[in-house]
């Protein structure tokens, strides 16, 4: 075979130094289906070149861990003897090219992730992030891309019968041209079911299933090959389409068949197709995989082999069987009304073969394919930091907080998550605003599962380090605040252009922040997915680490947030905390009202945030919490104000012994705080006191009003019902 | 008693039902595969919520098709109970078997949410043990449960007292605010609610047990 030209190996986002890696390894030329498997095995996306090296520092180990990072997903033992798998994936690019596909197959993607491991997916949860919802100029694309994306999310996850139980949604301006889309699943298995992707055993049957090969999502990482656009004469989209009543039947199906015994390995088709799905398992098996393309099951006419093992076709998976039991497997797919194909076998040589028509088209060595891909140690200064500390002037509070509750950030998003299906599988124990995790219970075990999504693209703006810790340390609160022990975290890292050595930094600052805080908390990292080149024209967004972290709890009826009777004592357990003009932290309150972003996040101390957190949890434990709620973006009165939203309009009154300027005490968001009611002060003080935290009684709920006080000055008085109002009819008015 | 509950490719409320009649209400129950031609030994049958055959076409038009739809005629003409719950309302509805039709939500947008649901008639095997004019709490969850009729079959369902439920509050726009009917036999229902989801406390409400309830009660007393 002849050299490529070096227009074709740029167009395949490889590098001269790359392509004579692959002549290395090949010992030859490539041919052009090969160029088009090592491009995509080879890409950031599928390869973590810029991000591999860092990813290392993460803690992927603990007491609990079945399985860490390399496998579709992690898997937790939760007791009892069954386990779940969970990870979060981003689908950023592809919702904002088409916002309803783009997030539908985002979801149809994590789904197949969480089934492929033999686990039975039960929740889900979003962490999006869009561009202005009001601007001029971007406003009306920003409403289109997130009407688009929570209907996607709604059409997948509602078809395919899994809860969407919660999540996060910010807006800034620097998601205008590249909005997140950040999917969590979280799946459910007995720990002797558990499946991997792994081939084994030569001579054993590789069964290709599910929907057929179009030519669909070529290139969903890169771009449109010369020979795509000649041939075709049109670019198709690269975004695929997802059709969720597939993918029901193929869990379904997968999951019967898994029961016959007769499967050995198994991965579903994702980014790079069936070009990942053959030669991962080949790797991890340590085995070679042979497939001719003649029989995999095609929707259109004349592919050729660089497109059919390109295509990203969705609602596909691949297996190996034991060889003489094809059988009991086909089966399992008719009943389903399934195509189930034997597309070729495992082989001892290691390799990757591949033929049409009986040629071999392909023929790589697995292990350099999948594991050998480039590594970078991109070069990295210092992030960027925000602006100097602008003049500011003071504001009322009486004025402040109402427009506070009602900015998109704050305000109740009960529109998007009542276009989501909450409840279907009837273990939703607590889903969206009820309480600060959302908690699904395992029917099997008497355990409940609490998840939280948290990132704070503000926080790790302004210092990527502490802004990771301050995610971490808040998604364990989150959960803690329910009463739930973290165990574990995933992470999906969405950051701007690695080969900007600022952004680099931002990713590296991150991951260190994360891996310092994961290993402190001991909620070890078990997968997640690295998210890069998030700009536009040059902007970057702000660098967005997101934490998915799960805890676990006996099932039982949960402490929600609002205030439950007149009467009780608030307490804010972990204080009043400290901050000042660098270390604000009020970001919420500074974009709505000083439109700036300057100095460090808040400051966290990680040994008190534990102490806090551990704090609370026995507190919930012995029942003594009538209701909770952390202390996070929007400060302290926008927390109090939310646990006024029950449906019996309890408020506060609360009086602030502090020296803070008012906006500053009502605003910052210092973190390790939870205000709670209670009937039992005493007690509560008692553990307080116990674990060396503040916990100072800072009001009492009365009936139809809150009204905040520092050293008996009144700040502020409202009626809930007007408070209400703005929270829960906000959103309505922006989309 | 026993209670069947269908699958059909893309049900998945089949899990849900199954677990509130046995697990909640203690009684037996048995998954029913949609080419089945028969329902075997169940004293009730519940079609229940999803996505049948991914509701593609039109919810619940090719599920009518399916061989078990037979079966499910043949019991429902026997006096057989036969409860159709969310996409189970929809299937029974372009089966022919209840009147009217289940349009998209007047808001155009899929919701889940609880409502507040007035037993409008307690003359029915599926409410005979609540009281008249009690309210459900149970959640609602779909796109198409807007309920639809011509005037005569309106004036019919109301005439012939065979509204089961009424919304307070009324969530999609459905006619008469209707959230459930039965046939005129009185032993074929369709609601759009899901009672199965309000079976235990811990999920924020039992009200839904009060349907299956009734039917235990029916079933027994027959």
């Amino acid at each position: 075979m002849t050299a490529h030209p070096p227009e074709l190996i740029a167009q395949h986002q490889l590098t001269s130094s790359e392509y004579r890696k692959i002549v290395d390894i090949l010992g030859r030329e490539p041919s052009y289906t090969e160029l088009g498997i090592f491009s995509v095995m080879w890409s950031e996306h599928c390869s973590y070149k810029s991000s591999r090296l860092h990813l290392k520092k993460l803690p992927t180990r603990g007491r609990l861990v079945v399985q860490g990072p390399g496998e579709n997903a992690g898997i937790i033992d939760i007791g009892g003897g069954y386990v779940i798998a969970f990870k979060i994936e981003s689908h950023n690019h592809p919702s904002f090219i088409e916002p309803f596909q783009g997030a539908a197959t985002g979801v149809g993607g994590i789904l197949r992730d969480i089934f492929t491991m033999g686990a039975r997916p039960i929740a889900v949860l979003d962490s999006l992030r869009f561009g202005r919802l009001d601007d001029t100029e971007n406003g009306p694309r920003n409403r289109r891309i997130l009407g688009g994306v929570v209907a996607g999310i709604a059409h997948y996850g509602n078809c395919f019968g899994v809860p969407t139980v919660g999540g996060e949604t910010i807006f800034e301006p620097c998601y205008d041209g590249n909005n997140l889309v950040n999917v969590f699943a979280l799946g459910v298995c007995k720990k002797e079911e558990i499946f991997y992707a792994k081939a084994a055993g030569v001579g054993n049957p590789v069964i290709y299933v599910g929907a057929r090969t179009g030519r669909d999502g070529i290139h969903g990482a890169s771009m449109a090959s010369a020979e795509f656009t000649e041939e075709s004469k049109q670019k198709r989209p690269n975004v695929q389409v997802g059709d969720p009543f597939m993918e029901k039947l193929l869990l379904e199906a997968c999951l019967e068949a898994m029961h016959t015994g007769a499967i050995v390995g198994i991965q579903d088709m994702g980014a790079a197709g069936l070009t990942c799905s053959t030669c991962e398992m080949g790797s991890r098996g340590e085995v070679g995989i042979e497939i001719e393309l003649d029989r995999v099951p095609q929707r259109e006419s004349g592919m050729t082999p660089y497109e059919i093992m390109l295509s990203e076709s969705q609602e596909r998976m691949l297996l190996v069987a034991a060889k003489g039991r094809e059988e009991e497997v086909f089966r399992v797919f008719r009943k389903w009304g399934l195509e189930a194909v034997e597309i070729g076998a495992v082989t001892g040589d290691g390799k990757l073969r591949v033929r049409h028509h009986g040629e071999v088209v392909a023929e790589i060595p697995n292990r350099e394919l999948a594991d050998e891909a480039p590594l970078y140690d991109r070069p990295y200064t210092h992030p960027p930091r925000g602006g100097l500390i602008p003049d500011y002037p003071s504001t009322k509070l009486q004025r402040t907080l109402p427009a506070m509750l009602g900015a998109p950030d704050i305000c109740s998003k009960r529109w998007i998550w009542e276009q989501y299906d909450t409840q279907v599988r009837t273990n939703t124990v607590a889903g969206p605003e009820r309480t600060d995790a959302a908690i699904i219970r395992i029917k099997e075990t008497g355990t409940s599962i609490a998840m939280s999504l948290d990132g704070n693209g503000r926080y790790s703006y302004l210092s990527p380090r502490e802004g990771a810790k301050l995610a971490v340390a808040e998604c364990c609160r989150n959960l803690s605040t329910v009463g739930a022990r973290p165990v574990a975290a995933t992470n999906c890292l969405n950051f701007g252009n690695p080969e900007r050595p600022e952004i680099m930094a931002q990713l590296v600052e991150a991951i260190e922040g994360i891996a310092e805080a994961c290993t402190f908390f001991e909620t070890p990292i078990t997968g997640g997915n690295v998210s890069l080149y998030n700009e536009t024209l040059g902007e970057g967004i702000y660098p967005t680490p997101v934490l998915g972290i799960v805890g676990t709890l006996k099932t039982a009826e949960p402490v929600t947030i609002p205030f439950k009777n007149a009467g009780r004592k608030v307490m804010l357990l972990g204080g009043i905390g400290d901050c000042d003009d660098t270390r604000f932290g009020g970001t919420q309150y500074a974009k709505e009202f000083i439109h700036e972003l300057w100095g460090l996040p808040p400051a966290l101390d990680m040994e008190y945030e534990r102490r806090v957190q551990f704090a609370i949890r026995k507190i919930i434990a012995e029942g003594l919490a009538e209701s909770a709620h952390d202390v996070s973006d929007g400060g302290l009165a926008v927390a109090l104000a939310e646990c006024s939203f029950g449906p019996g309009e309890i408020g506060a009154l609360i009086d602030l012994n502090s020296d803070l300027r008012p906006e500053m005490l009502a605003y910052h968001e210092g973190p390790s705080r939870i205000l709670i009611s209670t009937e039992y002060p005493n007690k509560v003080a008692a553990i307080a006191g116990k674990y060396e935290i503040d916990a100072p009684v800072v009001g009492v709920t009365i009936e139809k009003g809150l009204e905040i006080r520092q050293r008996t000055i009144t700040l502020g008085a409202w009626e809930i019902a007007a408070l209400k109002t703005a929270y829960t009819q906000a959103f309505e008015s922006y989309v | 008693m026993k209670f069947g509950v269908i699958v059909f490719p893309g049900s998945n409320c089949d899990h849900d039902a199954f677990y509130a009649v046995s697990h909640n209400l203690g009684q037996e129950a048995e998954f029913i595969w949609h080419d089945s031609h028969t329902l075997g030994d169940v004293d009730a049958v519940i079609l229940p919520g999803g996505f049948a055959y991914g509701d593609y076409l039109r919810c619940g038009a090719i599920a009518k098709f399916s061989p078990v739809m037979s079966a499910v005629r043949e019991f429902a003409a026997a006096g057989g109970l036969v409860l159709g719950i969310c996409n189970g309302f929809q299937i029974l509805v372009e089966a022919g078997l209840l009147p009217g039709a289940l349009i998209r939500n007047r808001g155009l947008k899929f919701i889940c949410r609880e409502v507040r649901l007035h037993v409008a008639t307690v003359n029915s095997p599926f409410t005979n043990a609540a009281q008249k004019g009690q309210v459900l709490r149970m959640p609602i969850a779909h796109g198409e449960g807007c309920y639809f009729a011509d005037q005569r079959t309106l004036d019919e369902l109301e005439t012939e007292d065979r509204v089961l439920f009424r919304y307070l509050g009324n969530p999609n726009g459905s006619l008469n605010d209707i959230a459930g009917i039965l046939n005129r036999e009185r032993n074929v229902m369709g609601m759009m609610p899901h009672p199965e989801r309000a079976s235990e406390p811990l999920l924020g409400s039992s009200d839904g047990l009060t349907v299956f309830q009734s039917v235990l009660e029916a079933v027994v007393k027959a």
